[in-house]
């Protein structure tokens, strides 16, 4: 590889209420980010990736993502994947309406 | 206004309960993905950041009471009590969940709605100057030949699967408010020699890369325009680019081939089609004329209209911003801000939607539209009416008086909704006119159209922004592009970028030296920002926007 692998979630939309997702390490899917499983290894990353993408029935547009770890758990590095840990920035509508 | 005849009734029905099967089929298991996509597409249904979309045409933006009240009643029981008007005359819902969308669908076919071919590579939802029908300065309405061409491109089977999308406007009026030279084919109603025909304007659009439509006939008779926009159409999907999904669409295919070329082989294949057109498509047309005939104007007394207006300065203020002439004495044209300052451009609860319905039916001959600068009108008011009409519109939050004017501010919903935007659009349109309304200057600034796109998609139109902002990820952090000198209208022109795009935090306040520069720079109150930077060009302006550099330049 010539370049460094940077830890990544995989992370998709519900196929039923579109909402965004990230899988976890027990093969479920989480609507919080902390909850997510971190994968630092390219190899072990694609694997977990085909394994979203054949839940076909629970999520749709699984792709990876890049994330930190942290002291709570995963944490988002682009600003578009914090937006979708929380919701519109304009109304308290999505994850921050805490529902 | 258009009614469904029995077969665009069954027509809507029988999509609707495909899609209803389809979306059953996708959850149960036997469609993929990837089949279901271009078939949830084709109904308008989108996949966003946090939630589903759907994208519903209003068709040239015109509505009723009854389907406003409808588009209310949806937003209240299938999504969070709201909607999204667009650039393109549509309503976005934001929240919807895929099993509900089927019956969504039922509930605007119920008022003679649906959300067919507003997305994928067909030809989109037809739109029009939303004075249409009221305008003072119009030809003709322009809103039977759009819905001619509407039933001409539902499910056309030969468009549906062009190289890429397409999008065709239609004004009737000389001052063009339908951005018809930025579409793929632009129609202007125009008369000559007493006859009505069509200037026909061709590979026009935003995006990636802009281009300002070409005249490809300059008139054309009204009894060709459905075999001429056909020949139109196919030389296109012939010729298209499907190679590269950024040269696919029509104004590269023009760009390509020169409009020399692209008339001859329009010409070409016109007249091969032309007779296959019996005349049934002008039977139909004159039959939807007779739908859109005018109402029977009211009395045109202005009652207290005139005594409120000096009495009133709130009042007055919104009468000098909000209204437009109209055809009929004793008449006016009332645009209702969807831009209160601070508040998402474009949105309208669905308690505003029901109070503009009931104010459509009492005081507005039961008309609406919806216009591409997302603000909703109500196209025929009698002067008489305009107190009650602005009261009840200030007890519903809906009488900012502010259009045409920097709060006034079109954007996209940007990456606060959008799976393919690059930054943001929603805030920085709240910030700027929260800002200029702190500033108190708005209404001495005057007219100045800003449109922020939140990618360079451009369904903000910010290449025709008097100030154009583009929002885009530079090094993953927010950054905002500026362009100049746009401008949508007959004088159509692409805006200049200025040069180093600014950070989040400091975009509002380039603006802001933008603007207030100007009030030195103009050669007086009636020189408007626009006419100011035709005028000096782009240096004086440049030279606000990037004082630092300047300095650094000179050192």
């Amino acid at each position: 590889m010539s370049r460094s692998f940077t830890p990544k979630v995989v992370t998709a939309n519900r196929l039923l209420e579109g909402d965004a997702v990230w899988q976890t390490e027990d093969d479920g899917w989480t609507p919080d980010i902390a909850y997510a499983e971190l994968i630092d290894d390219e190899a072990v990353a694609e694997v977990r990736l085909l394994h979203a993408q054949a839940q076909s029935d629970i999520v749709v547009g699984a792709y990876l993502a890049e994330a930190t770890g942290g002291h709570d758990g995963p944490a988002p590095v682009h600003f578009r994947e914090t937006f979708r840990t929380r919701g519109p920035s304009n109304y308290p509508h999505g994850k921050q309406a805490g529902h | 206004m258009y009614v469904y005849d029995d077969f665009d009734e069954a027509f809507v029905r029988a999509r609707v309960a495909q899609f209803r099967g389809q979306v059953e089929r996708r959850i149960d298991g036997s469609l993929t993905e990837d089949e279901f996509k271009p078939l949830r597409l084709m109904n308008g249904l989108y996949l966003q950041l946090h939630a589903y979309m759907l994208r519903v045409a209003i068709p040239y933006g015109t509505l009723d009471s009854a389907k406003m009240r409808a588009l209310a009643d949806i937003a209240d029981r299938w999504d969070k009590g709201y909607g999204h008007f667009t650039t393109r005359q549509n309503i976005q819902y934001n929240w919807p969940e895929l099993r509900d969308v089927p019956d969504m669908l039922d509930a605007l076919a119920d008022v003679g709605m649906h959300a067919i071919q507003t997305s994928g590579n067909t030809i989109r939802n037809v739109t029009a100057d939303h004075f249409a029908g009221a305008a003072a300065d119009e030809v003709a309405d322009p809103r039977p030949v759009a819905e001619l061409l509407r039933q001409w491109s539902t499910d056309h089977a030969e468009f549906q699967f062009l190289p890429r999308k397409f999008k065709i406007a239609v004004t009737g009026a000389a001052h063009d408010r339908a951005v018809t030279k930025a579409h793929d084919i632009g129609l202007r109603v125009v008369e000559r020699d007493g006859e009505i025909g069509y200037e026909v304007i061709v590979g026009g659009g935003l995006g990636r890369t802009p281009m300002i439509g070409k005249v490809l006939r300059d008139f054309l008779p009204q009894a060709d325009l459905l075999p001429y926009c056909e020949a139109i159409v196919s030389v296109y999907n012939l010729l298209g680019r499907r190679d590269n999904k950024f040269k696919a669409r029509i104004k590269i295919t023009v760009h390509e081939n020169g409009i020399e070329t692209i008339r001859d082989l329009v010409e070409t294949e016109f007249g091969t089609r032309r007779a296959l057109f019996d005349g049934v498509d002008q039977a139909m047309l004159t039959r939807i004329e007779a739908q859109f005939a005018p109402p029977v104007w009211g009395d045109a007394g202005t009652g207290g209209y005139k005594a409120a207006r000096a009495a009133d300065p709130i009042f007055r203020s919104w009468c000098d911003t909000n209204l437009a002439g109209h055809r009929a004495p004793g008449h006016a044209i009332v645009s209702v801000s969807l831009k209160k300052h601070g508040a998402t451009p474009g949105d309208a609860t669905s308690a505003q939607m029901r109070v503009l319905a009931d104010l459509a039916e009492r005081y507005g001959y039961d008309e609406l539209r919806i216009s591409h600068e997302q603000n909703v009108i109500l196209p025929h008011v009698r002067q008489a009416d305009l107190v009650a009409v602005h009261a009840a519109l200030r007890d519903a939050d809906l009488a900012t008086a502010n259009i045409g004017l920097i709060s006034d501010i079109i954007a996209c919903p940007g990456m606060d909704y959008c799976a393919l935007a690059t930054a943001r659009s929603i805030p920085v349109a709240q910030e700027i006119a929260e800002r200029f309304d702190a500033l108190k200057v708005e209404h001495d600034v005057g007219p100045l159209k800003i449109k922020i796109s939140g990618c360079i998609n451009a369904c903000g139109h910010h290449h025709v922004g008097h100030i154009g902002i583009l929002g885009l990820d530079r090094a993953g952090v927010e950054n905002y592009q500026i362009t100049l000198g746009g401008d949508g209208t007959e004088d159509a022109a692409i805006g200049t970028r200025t040069g180093p795009g600014f950070a989040a935090d400091e975009v509002v306040a380039a603006v802001e030296r933008l603007v207030l520069g100007y009030l030195d720079l103009r050669r007086d109150g009636g020189e408007t920002f626009l006419d100011c930077y035709r005028r000096l060009g782009m240096a004086p302006f440049k030279a606000l926007l990037y004082p630092a550099r300047e300095t650094a330049d000179a050192a």
